[in-house]
């Protein structure tokens, strides 16, 4: 019965997805079209006979919603077609080259926080406005408010150039290079995980049925794992939704630093250069991600809260 | 909740850490990093005879990594525009001449050429040996079909421009002409090619060494399509062959085994790394991950200059930085003596040694120095103290109308960055403290400026600057004629127009360079441009690589230079080296590449003055200036 009316609710958001990307592109094309210049500006026009060549190899001079169909047919078809910028490549090569990079930083990232998070946030809860509350909260303070443009130089100076410890940039599959990318992405999450963890331990802590596990003679760490820990995490598993995508999406400022070949990079590179295919694919493929990542952390909220039923109603 | 003393002053003991450090690592740079006494030394370079290192002095490993700033747009040479593609491309390809390390046309494919006596001709003489990367033979019918390659419309070349000087580019280009009529062609056997012009074009020879005239190999090109460009599909010409293609991570070229030099290329391999952050760079640098980077960030010039005084190389470049005036609106329009007035106002030198210090020249021309033998136009208040400078423009502005009860309000509009945002408040400033005129700065995203400064509606004082993709300084000229793509000024003068209508039909070199320094002299006393500074190439190069020489092309192809082996202090081996040449880095610029670069430089001559034809005007006829 459960299980029948969980298929119906996942299938019901996934049709759904149709629409919302569709909106998705048709804002998006129309949008980065009205931004004023092309992709073939430079410091010197072009002479109108090269321009003229250009616009037709991007089929840029027919009536915008020509373009604007042909495109859609095009990512039906699954292809987002050439990138202006990067000659050689199709925006699906770039994709398929950059996505796993930045999936596996964010996706690493991501799993550092959670489990770093949670453990320092149920630790301070234990230790409510104790010494090591306070200060451990300081700390993850300092972690949400200091931006990562401002960590990652520092990460680099003191373990790469001077420590000599790790490399300091660019990318090759080797776990030392994935270190202080992964580091970086991660640690404004663990300072908000561990907020949000300390704060709902807190609140749960105070709640009458762990007052009733205590009263029945629980060991105080059955008691948190057992029944405090789920119901503590739910806001840290709705936080982890949209921050996972984020990550995994790629951070524009932690690829530039690291000089890591992501995705990330792709999304501003290619905005600022017009490269309208580039930018339209991205945009896609992080509504696709982020959509479906809203959808995955719904069915393990569910799975969480036994107070969320998707055959309530029945 | 309640407030929490002690972790209020935890927050600030650690923010006021943070800042601290922070303000440490500001524009003096940071203290860490090896102390240049404690870098290892290359062995000094001993040269045999010929120019070449001795191979004692080699190291075992001949490997460069070059960073190489943004990711290139294309390895297809007849696609490729921007610097970073061109970089590569210089290494995997060779036109019909090529350049040497100290940036001179010499010979490539074409052994010599003959030019016709009204300069519009060029034969080309091919090699008979040449191969291509698979061993292929490559001839005359090669570099016919690339060049209608690039022409060919449905090519869609954004570089195509660079060919405009053949005869019916522009018709080809345009569709209005098949490409066959492109003034391209084979003369008597497949190893003999003619090119046409459509008028004298001193600086052809310079623009065949361009990536857009290279060769392609026309079967790898039809069989692969768009994607021949790929590791793997790519057959190219030059000294190295593409083998490694990761996006934004690297790029790998080896060695050509079939290049016609090939036993005189050193180089086993060129990393090249693409960096989207100078400053990046720059620490892959200081780890030894790379060899050799693009540039280095404004910020850490001074900083670089005192810690690595020796890897740190500075050169002139042919670029010139300047702010314009858009001429067709209120209120520089039609007012030639308050701009003189705007213009005298800036002190240069503040803004170079105080305010941009990355080792550029103070300018007040438009074509920056070292061009191919050309002396630039100097204003006479180039001499004067900027006190008199300032003298001049308050009176200029006076006359002009302006005073502390009626201000001159100006805008200075820029494209989004550091750089121009300093150099735009310092001029602001400048004019606010000399002339009480109120400017306000705007900036805006590149693609949204560069549009209004074309349309000229908005404009008044705007960030302006070439950097010339040619060694000739009718490339800085050319912008102002009327009506030029480039003109962004509003600019117009029927006497300016029809001295480079000259200059186009010259022959004669010191003619026209005084054409061209008599219409740099107009654009100038016309108040046009702000000039602020010529460019300079800076980068840092490892101590251990060498045959490289500065110039002002900025290129540096990979198959000039080699690594020296380190110097080991605790080596027991006999060391001449270390005696012979005390001093390696100054007998390194003089020896290797330019002494090939005057060989064939005499090659060159030698062929345009071939007899058989003696078409060609003599080099150095008319007046000497």
């Amino acid at each position: 019965m459960r299980q029948e009316s969980l298929f119906h609710h996942a299938s019901s958001r996934l049709l759904g997805l149709v629409p919302t990307l569709l909106l998705l592109v048709t804002i998006s094309f129309f949008l980065i079209r009205v931004a004023p210049g092309g992709p073939f500006d430079a410091e010197m026009a072009a002479p109108p006979e090269i321009r003229a060549n250009l616009e037709a190899k991007y089929h840029l001079d027919e009536p915008l919603l020509q373009q604007y169909f042909r495109y859609l047919g095009e990512i039906i078809a699954g292809d987002f077609g050439p990138s202006f910028q990067y000659k050689d490549w199709s925006v699906n090569e770039l994709i398929a080259r950059g996505f796993p990079i930045s999936a596996t930083i964010g996706g690493l990232a991501m799993v550092l926080a959670f489990f770093a998070g949670t453990l320092i946030g149920i630790f301070a809860a234990l230790r409510q406005n104790r010494l090591a509350d306070h200060a451990l909260m300081g700390i993850g303070m300092l972690g949400i408010s200091i931006p990562n443009f401002v960590i990652a130089p520092l990460l680099i100076l003191g373990l790469a150039i001077y420590g000599g410890w790790l490399p300091a940039s660019g990318w090759d599959w080797s776990w030392q290079r994935g270190v202080l990318p992964v580091v970086t992405l991660a640690l404004p999450a663990i300072a908000y995980i561990a907020r949000l963890t300390r704060g709902s331990m807190i609140e749960v802590l105070h709640s009458n049925y762990i007052r009733t596990a205590r009263a029945k003679g629980l060991p105080e760490h059955l008691v948190i794992l057992r029944h405090a820990l789920k119901p503590a995490l739910l806001p840290v598993i709705s936080y982890m939704g949209p921050a996972t995508a984020a990550m995994i999406t790629g951070s524009v400022v932690v690829e530039r630093i690291y000089s890591i070949p992501g995705l990330g990079s792709y999304f501003v590179q290619g905005a600022l250069n017009r490269d309208y295919t580039l930018v339209m694919g991205v945009v896609v493929f992080y509504g696709v991600v982020i959509i479906l990542l809203n959808f995955i952390v719904d069915l393990v909220y569910a799975g969480l809260n036994p107070r969320i039923r998707y055959d309530e109603g029945r | 909740m309640k407030r929490y003393p002690a972790n209020r002053l935890f927050t600030a003991a650690v923010a006021l850490a943070l800042a601290a450090t922070l303000g440490a690592c500001g524009d003096e740079g940071i203290e860490f990093g090896t102390r240049p006494e404690n870098r290892v030394r290359p062995v000094a370079p001993l040269l045999l005879p010929d120019g070449r290192p001795d191979p004692v002095v080699l190291a075992a490993e001949q490997v460069v990594r070059r960073g190489n700033g943004q990711e290139p747009t294309t390895l297809d040479p007849h696609q490729a525009t921007g610097r970073p593609s061109e970089h590569i491309l210089r290494d995997l390809f060779e036109g019909l001449t090529t350049e040497s390390a100290g940036g001179q046309v010499v010979p490539g494919a074409a052994l010599r050429w003959n030019i016709s006596r009204d300069a519009r001709t060029y034969t080309f003489y091919l090699r008979r040996d040449l191969v291509w990367s698979n061993g292929e033979p490559l001839d005359a019918t090669d570099f016919v079909y690339s060049l209608r390659r690039a022409a060919d419309p449905t090519t869609a070349s954004s570089a195509a421009d660079t060919l405009l000087p053949i005869q019916n580019a522009r018709e080809v280009l345009a569709g209005e002409l098949p490409v066959e009529e492109l003034g391209v062609g084979l003369l008597d056997d497949a190893y003999t090619m003619q090119i046409t012009l459509t008028g004298p074009t001193p600086y052809f020879l310079g623009l065949l060494a361009s990536p857009v005239a290279y060769p392609v190999n026309r079967a790898n090109v039809e069989a692969f399509g768009d994607s021949f460009s790929k590791p793997g599909n790519l057959v190219s010409n030059g000294a190295f062959v593409l083998t490694e293609w990761t996006p934004r991570t690297r790029i790998v070229l080896e060695k050509n085994p079939n290049f016609r030099e090939a036993e005189d290329t050193l180089l086993e391999r060129v990393v090249y790394v693409p960096t989207e952050e100078q400053a990046t760079e720059v620490n892959q640098f200081r780890l030894g991950e790379l060899d050799w980077t693009s540039e280095v960030p404004s910020n850490q010039f001074a900083w670089l200059q005192k810690n690595y005084p020796e890897e740190l190389v500075v050169s002139p470049w042919m670029g010139s930085y300047f702010f314009g005036f858009n001429l067709t609106r209120e209120p520089f329009e039609n007012n030639p003596s308050l701009r003189m007035a705007l213009i005298l106002a800036i002190d240069r030198e503040i803004i170079t040694d105080k305010v941009t210090r990355f080792g550029e020249r103070p300018s007040f021309s438009l074509v920056p120095p070292g061009i191919d033998g050309y002396v630039p136009f100097v204003p006479e208040y180039a001499d004067w103290t900027q006190e008199e400078r300032n003298h001049e423009a308050r009176r200029l502005l006076e006359q002009a109308g302006y005073s502390e009860e009626n201000p001159l309000r100006v805008e200075i509009r820029y494209n989004t960055s550091g750089n121009h945002k300093k150099v735009a408040l310092a001029m602001a400033s400048m004019w606010k403290q000399v002339l009480g005129v109120h400017a306000t700065l705007v900036n805006e995203e590149y693609r949204v400026f560069l549009q209004n400064r074309e349309q000229k509606v908005l404009t008044q004082v705007f960030r302006a600057g070439w950097i010339s993709n040619y060694n000739d300084p009718y490339s800085f000229l050319e912008v102002f004629r009327t009506g030029h793509r480039g003109n962004d000024y509003g600019y117009s003068n029927s006497t300016f127009d029809a001295l480079l209508d000259e200059v186009g039909t010259e022959r004669v070199r010191a003619r026209r360079e005084r054409l061209m320094f008599e219409a740099e002299r107009i654009v100038m006393t016309d108040n046009v441009i702000i000039p602020v500074y010529s460019y300079v190439s800076k980068r840092l190069i490892n101590p251990h690589l060498r045959g490289w020489q500065p110039n002002i092309l900025d290129h540096h192809p990979s198959r000039f230079m080699y690594m020296l082996r380190s110097f080991d202090p605790n080596a027991l081996a006999p060391a001449p080296v270390e005696d012979s040449a005390p001093d390696g880095l100054t007998e390194l610029e003089v020896l290797p590449g330019e002494e090939s670069g005057s060989v064939d430089e005499a090659e060159i001559e030698a062929a345009a003055d071939a007899p058989e034809t003696s078409e060609e005007p003599p080099p150095e006829e008319g007046e000497p200036r």
